[in-house]
């Protein structure tokens, strides 16, 4: 009697990592397809389409791209709403900014366990490398990712698994330990030979990993919009607006989204229906949103500001329309506020 | 065979793929699914997704801001 084909589901974030790890995994014969999460957060694919100057850049989905040079399946999950309480109450914490890459590695494998159950697949591959990560890819909390995803030893680390006790499919001899990896560290050299010896001669390597959560300015202005709302939640328009524009908060109950470029502009525009907005009308400026309950000196006092990124900043009186959320609009004429007047600590 | 619409205009990737990807998955083989998306980033997202996952592209076209996906469900 032949022995069944086992499956394995590998979490494909898009980068070189998850990319070797199926690979080593399919050269051992396992029939292997990939999974991606969409967290909201994911660097991958939405911004470069939001701003003109990068929309003649190549606009692929390294997950995708991926997945194609693999010669396997990609299902793409939107765990928009799960992930929201994993970004909102982490349990093991943050990082250096608001990202809880702990609690995240054990959200994803967890949902790659789920995925893998329903599908009936045996076992889950991810590209983690232990040493290589501060928080989720460390000797002492690789295990918590195991426990806690609830995927036990039916998680195989491909690229450390060496360094690891022997999983479920290594102990059964589903794959070969042997053929397995012992990468260790920050040292991206294995990786690329690795890459060379598979003949992958494309592939993205994002400094800052595949989450805007890493990012400083990023996780600046999701902090500054739950004080400002004073409580810890976010719908998914709120952390697409986080990646656009220009953003001041001149006051605790208001804050305004100024478009920096043509594309931004295009995007925000979308947006109109949502936020009171501001558009110029006597000179070339930017699309603006304001996002809170200004009062209608709130209303003047933003208008200033916008004219004052606009074309008509010298000018004495700059011409502006203002949309409101019911439909109304409003003419207004303003004088730019002047530059001393925006203070630094306005920008969010 | 039957002709399905799918609006995913709005939607930055990969969310059109991931609303193609929902849509099929309640699909027959031959079927054919529209989409039509405002992120051009979809033009090449969803063809990949479509040739990775064993869907004919149809056609592809832009028309003023809007981009049209037809595919038939392999």
């Amino acid at each position: 009697m032949t022995a069944p084909q086992r499956k394995a589901v590998a979490l494909i974030s898009g980068g070189l990592d998850s990319m070797l790890a199926a690979r080593v995994v399919m050269q051992q014969g396992i029939h292997v397809e990939g999974i991606n999460f969409f967290t909201g957060f994911c660097v991958e694919g939405h911004t470069h389409a939001i701003r003109k100057k990068d929309q003649s850049k190549n606009k692929r989905n390294n997950a995708l791209w991926v997945a194609e040079q693999l010669g396997i399946k990609l299902h793409i999950v939107d765990v928009i709403d799960e992930y929201k309480d994993i970004v909102i109450n982490p349990k093991h914490g943050y990082g250096q900014n608001l990202n809880p890459c702990l609690d995240c590695k054990g959200f994803m494998v967890h949902k790659a366990w789920e995925w893998m159950q329903n599908n009936e697949f045996d076992f889950i591959v991810t590209g983690e490398v232990m040493g290589q990560r501060p928080m989720s890819q460390r000797k002492d909390t690789m295990p918590v990712v195991q426990k806690e995803s609830g995927a036990g030893d039916r998680l195989l680390r491909p690229l450390c698994a060496q360094h690891l006790p022997a999983t479920l499919p290594e102990r059964e001899g589903w794959v070969d330990r042997e053929q397995l990896l012992d990468f260790h560290g920050r040292n991206r050299k294995p990786q690329i030979a690795l890459a060379k010896r598979f003949g992958f001669t494309d592939y993205a390597q994002p400094a800052g990993g595949c989450c805007f959560l890493t990012d400083k300015a990023y996780s600046t202005k999701l902090a500054d919009l739950w004080q400002a709302r004073g409580e810890r939640r976010y719908e998914l328009d709120d952390i697409m607006l986080l990646k656009v524009g220009r953003h001041l908060r001149p006051q605790a109950n208001f804050k305004l989204i100024i478009g920096r470029e043509e594309g931004e502009n295009k995007f925000m525009e979308g947006y109109r229906k949502q936020f009171i907005h501001f558009r110029c009308v006597s000179h070339r400026g930017p699309f603006v949103l304001l996002d809170g309950t200004p009062s209608d000196a709130d209303i003047e006092l933003a208008a200033r500001i916008v004219a004052r990124y606009s074309q008509g900043r010298d000018d004495d009186q700059v011409t502006l329309e203002v949309g409101f959320t019911d439909g109304r609009m409003h003419e207004l004429q303003v004088s730019p506020l002047p530059s001393a007047e925006i203070h630094d600590e306005w920008h969010v | 065979m039957s002709r399905h619409e799918l609006d995913a205009r709005r939607l930055l990737c990969p969310l059109p793929v991931i609303r193609t990807q929902d849509a099929i998955a309640g699909l027959t083989q031959g079927d054919e699914l529209q989409v039509v998306c405002t992120d051009p980033g979809a033009l090449n997202d969803i063809p990949a997704w479509c040739r990775i996952n064993g869907h004919r592209i149809v056609e592809t076209r832009q028309q003023d801001d809007e981009i049209i996906v037809t595919i038939e469900v392999g």
